[in-house]
């Protein structure tokens, strides 16, 4: 019978095609995870994923679900993201007004950052809701975090309600964030 | 008056002379010694490569106050993963030792074998072949072709 492919070529053959794979695998792997956007615009709300991190002040630690029975605007942040210096002012705004009544909260996750760093972030533009460190970044993957800062709205049940990629604005407050506080 | 300017020009000397000695107690590390062996952990490159982003700036002034504040080495890096986790590091073995750094050693390791052996597999096998010059031009003629090739030569008259 006669051979297709002498072993050389075969072996590039099988190379490239490794290569091509290696490739394909990459960029499935990279593909941003819009799971509670999707859900979120069919109606539906997906659990948050839980979390136990540090608060940033270095005393303690805390988790999503200590935050449970409350609205959470979970926002992702880190001290070197220029947008973040924009939308920080009008969060802590929003945080005076949402946890007047103690039905709401924004609730920082400062990511992938330098604590000293992010602790002169807080100092500077005087932002007094709760602030948690993640430093390696391992937040970023559960809830498809693509970059800083993005907001997550968590309803009382600890479901994502509405997401925001880049910095939030008072539309998006009056608009996703004032109803779901007004249902709970 | 020469009495008290004596102790006095001591201590102005001890005074030079002590961040001199500090400096020369200070590990020697440099930010370039650094940057190459550690990772700018949001644009997933090694620090170095990372030239513009915000986040390797602020990673770079993190490391340069450490060897401001005479860090060795060893203690930036520790303070690197501190605050960033293993995952800013580099080099591979410079993590907890696990199966991922054995493979980043042996695939390399492998495939230089695996090249160096097909080298050798196609060599022989051209050689087989009758490549490299010797291929029926050079094999000795037999008697019978030598026969043939006396008597074309005879029908010559050279």
């Amino acid at each position: 019978m006669r051979r297709v492919l002498s072993p050389i070529p075969l072996a590039v053959l099988v190379a490239v095609a490794a290569l091509v794979a290696l490739l394909a695998y990459g960029l499935a792997e990279n593909e941003p995870d819009r799971s509670f956007e999707d859900a979120a615009a069919r109606g539906q709300r997906e659990p948050a994923p839980d979390f136990d991190l540090p608060r940033l002040s270095g005393e303690g630690r805390a988790t999503l679900s200590d935050y449970r029975g409350k609205v959470v605007v979970l926002n992702f942040w880190a001290s070197w993201c220029e947008p973040c210096r924009t939308e920080s002012p009008l969060l802590e705004r929003w945080h005076r007004r949402l946890s007047r009544d103690g039905r709401a909260t924004v609730l920082g996750i400062d990511g992938q950052d330098v604590s000293s760093d992010a602790r002169d972030f807080v100092e500077e533009y005087e932002l007094t809701y709760p602030m948690l460190h993640d430093g390696p970044g391992d937040l970023r993957e559960p809830f498809g975090v693509l970059g800083y800062p993005e907001t997550f709205v968590i309803d009382q049940r600890g479901r994502v309600a509405a997401v925001r990629r880049g910095p939030v604005d008072e539309e998006f407050m009056r608009q996703a964030v004032e109803p779901i506080v007004e249902e709970a | 008056m020469s009495r008290l300017a004596a102790p006095l020009v001591a201590m102005l000397a001890a005074l030079a002379i002590a961040p001199a000695a500090l400096a020369a107690d200070c590990p020697r590390t440099t930010l370039g010694d650094i940057e190459d062996e550690v990772m700018c952990p949001v644009c997933g490159t090694p620090l170095e490569l990372a030239t513009e982003a915000p986040q390797a700036n602020r990673e770079r002034a993190y490391i340069q106050r450490l060897i401001d504040d005479c860090r060795s080495k060893d203690e930036v890096k520790q303070a690197l993963v501190a605050q960033f986790g293993d995952r800013v590091l580099a080099l591979p073995g410079d993590e907890d030792s696990d199966f991922g750094d054995v493979l980043v050693y042996l695939i390399p390791g492998l495939g230089v074998v695996l090249a160096a052996g097909g080298i050798v597999v196609a060599t022989r096998r051209w050689r087989r072949r009758g490549g490299g010059g010797g291929g029926p031009a050079a094999a000795a003629p037999t008697s019978a072709a030598s026969g043939r090739l006396d008597a074309d030569l005879e029908r010559y008259d050279l």
